[in-house]
């Protein structure tokens, strides 16, 4: 009696199992089909001589993009793989200098203060660590309000609702980038990430620079507005803004758009500028990197404070850190491939990823960085 | 089952309603014999036999390991936060702040987590110990054997549910069912001050009051199986003996199985607060976080401090900011130990009184 009654729940729980499996792939299929379908032929050589199976650890905003370049990366390279662990990029950098992954992904550069710098240089065989810049993120000032799809902010008057100068919908300030717009007399529900994240850092630093002094708070992984509503995750807080009317936040253009949400456009002085691939290329294009060589640290403000038109301001740069040298050759031939692959090939699945291509001249100086590789 | 008609005695001792005692005394006799030489044996008794010493060993072990595995706990817990605890430029105990990301500057107190962590624990309480009080008895005295069975295997089962399955509940079903229950409360109790507007908005139900809620469908699985398994030992007799008195159902249910049952009831719901204390993966999606400070509203937001915890954890990259973290932990841990000993307290009290 006994053991029949335990066999019928095991066969539910297994037949629940199976259920809830099933419903996990279907929701991994067409993912896939975006991924490499539309890839092209790559001028690049790939080596695929190197090791079968990459680690790397890291950063969660470009864990999607990463998943998208395994994909085509196991397309060139038979029976290559790489597993990544998007731990979060302090984990990231901490697992690269303790040697146990072959690449650390990280929303901020190697810090010289935290002596990161020097540790990675010892865990390399005393040769410096590169900060790779490969994947962009666009972030999205996305809101939702009734009536309303199609707003323009400033950098200014950005910081001014995410600070609280600015209470209401159909203030001044709003109503004078957007003339012809319906403006509620709605109170602004402001969300915000509760938890640590390099998107609330990049968005902080980005008011900071082209706010014109309205964001007196600082950057950080943690908001600083000190108002609003906190939500975990991008998905948390996309969740929440589809959910009330008069709700706005920052996340990546992804989670804007599954979420059917409205993106902002951003006037930086020269224009209104909508979230594209092609307005996000052209910032990245416009992009001044302060590191040395082949080590490719960015000097965001010269994004964030870009006046330049037609581009898209706001962006979360992420980078792979990797050693210039001293992998023992399997390992190298294989950062290479897969890196060589991401900048290349990987680049077409992108856009459906929510991420931002590298445009032309800036993908040939990723490549000739990963090319020094050795 | 052990219907004493169905019991046949193969040997056919006694045949008509003899008992099942008078056949187990029939077979005595003949250990008589060997009784003699036990008893000689006694005085030597110092000699143990190596599975007694084995055993003993093992049980001992286990007792002084877990001792030692909680002191070390307490131990990491301190060494980690120290250095934290140093470099903080408020008091930790009495402020509101928490901004760990500046190293140089760090400002970080306990107060609002550990308010958001206390009264959302105990709103659950509230809420779940009169509906597992009555589950309990229902299962015990009410409900017929057949049904009693199944019923706390569904219960049990609730148990089993993992956390982050009820904070997705919580988030996506309960919250919008709550909101008009939580606008309405507002409206018409808003003047007492617990359940005055919160400083998160109500629309998104990301308030202490859907946490409770749910925090009490999680702790109700506990605090039923305890009590249904303490109220189930009522002795036998003090039942009779209430019914043999006239009593009526709900009368033996106050003299003699709430009595008895007083004291596991209680330490039961303090497992129960234990697990709400600490409750973490459906309270980090639930809770929404606030910049404004607890102002003793259920309609308020914030985080507890595993919530906190969980919610920074990934990007632990300074052993400084980290440490602020863990120095929160270490007052979750005796917390939890605090709420615990005044279990023990209560327990240790009613026994000497029954």
């Amino acid at each position: 009696m006994k053991i029949q009654r335990h066999g019928a729940t095991l066969g539910l729980i297994a037949a629940g199992a199976l259920l809830l499996t099933a419903c996990g792939s279907d929701n991994n299929a067409p993912a896939g089909a975006t991924g490499g379908a539309s890839a092209p032929a790559s001028a690049e050589q790939v080596d695929c001589t190197g090791k079968a199976k990459l680690n790397a650890e890291g950063s969660s905003a470009q864990k999607t993009a990463i998943e998208s370049f395994v994909q085509v990366y196991q397309q060139k390279c038979k029976g290559a793989d790489l597993a990544y662990n998007a731990s979060g990029s302090g984990a990231g950098v901490k697992q690269f200098n303790a040697a146990q992954v072959d690449f650390g992904g990280s929303d901020s550069p190697l810090s010289k203060d935290k002596g990161e710098v020097d540790a990675a240089a010892t865990r390399c065989q005393s040769n410096p660590a590169w900060n790779i810049p490969l994947v962009f993120g666009p972030v999205a000032i996305s809101y939702k309000l009734d009536g309303v799809t199609d707003l323009t902010v400033s950098g200014e008057v950005a910081a001014k609702i995410f600070n609280g100068t600015v209470k209401k919908w159909n203030d001044p300030a709003i109503a004078a980038l957007n003339s012809s717009a319906k403006l509620p007399d709605k109170d602004i529900t402001v969300v915000y990430r509760s938890d640590e994240s390099g998107t609330t850092d990049n968005f902080q630093k980005y008011l900071t620079a082209a706010s014109k002094g309205a964001w007196t708070q600082g950057d950080g992984k943690a908001f600083k507005g000190g108002l609003g509503e906190g939500k975990e995750k991008s998905a948390g807080v996309a969740q929440a803004v589809a959910s009330v009317d008069g709700a706005v936040t920052y996340v990546e253009w992804s989670f804007a758009q599954d979420n059917k949400l409205s993106v902002a456009k951003i006037d930086n002085g020269g224009g209104a500028v909508e979230l594209t691939p092609e307005t996000v290329g052209k910032a990245i294009d416009g992009a001044k990197i302060k590191g040395e060589g082949n080590d490719l640290v960015l000097d965001l403000n010269s994004i964030y404070a870009s006046t330049a038109a037609g581009t898209y301001p706001l962006i979360l740069a992420t980078y792979e850190i990797v050693c210039s040298k001293g992998y023992d050759a399997d390992t190298a031939k294989a950062v290479k491939a897969f890196l060589t692959v991401a900048a290349t090939d990987g680049q077409a699945g992108l856009s459906d990823a929510g991420y931002a291509p590298l445009p032309k001249a800036f993908q040939d100086k990723i490549l000739t960085a990963i090319k020094a590789i050795a | 089952m052990s219907d004493p008609v169905v019991v046949k005695p193969p040997g056919g001792t006694g045949p008509a309603g003899a008992p099942r005692g008078a056949a187990a005394n029939t077979p005595a006799p003949p250990p008589e014999a060997p009784i003699p030489p036990q008893t000689e044996v006694e005085p030597k008794s110092p000699h143990v036999r190596p599975g007694d010493r084995i055993f003993k060993g093992l049980a001992t072990g286990s007792g002084v390991f877990i001792v030692a595995l909680i002191g070390a706990i307490g131990v990491f817990l301190l060494v980690q936060a120290i250095p934290s605890l140093a470099l903080d430029n408020v008091n930790f105990l009495f402020s509101r702040e928490w901004s760990t990301g500046d190293v140089g500057n760090m400002r970080f107190g306990i107060l609002d987590l550990f308010l958001v962590t206390v009264v959302s624990a105990a709103f659950a309480l509230i809420i779940a110990m009169p509906i597992a009080l009555g589950i309990a008895l229902f299962l015990t005295q009410y409900a017929p054997r057949r049904l009693a069975r199944p019923f706390a295997y569904v219960i049990d089962l609730l148990a089993a549910v993992p956390s982050i399955i009820f904070g997705l509940w919580g988030l996506f079903v309960l919250g919008p069912v709550l909101t008009p229950i939580g606008e309405w409360l507002i409206s018409s109790l808003g003047f007492i001050p617990l359940f005055a507007k919160g400083n998160v908005s109500i629309a998104l139900g990301g308030t202490i009051f859907t946490a409770g809620i749910v925090l009490a469908v999680m702790i109700l699985p506990i605090i039923t199986a305890v009590s249904r398994e303490v109220f189930d030992r009522t002795p036998g007799p003090h039942v009779e003996g209430a019914i043999a008195l006239g009593a009526t159902k709900w009368e033996v249910v106050r003299t003699t199985v709430l009595p008895f049952g007083k004291a596991g009831y209680v330490s039961a719901s303090m497992l129960g607060l234990g697990r709400a204390l600490g409750e973490t993966i459906a309270l980090t999606i639930i809770l929404s976080a606030t910049g404004s400070s607890f102002g003793w509203s259920l309609f308020d937001g914030g985080a507890t401090f595993a919530s906190k915890i969980a919610l920074a954890a990934p990007e632990f990259n300074d052993p400084r900011s980290a440490g602020a973290y863990i120095a929160a932990g270490l007052v979750l841990f005796v917390l939890t130990f605090v709420v615990n000993a005044i279990a023990r307290s209560i327990v240790a009290g009613r026994k000497e009184y029954e």
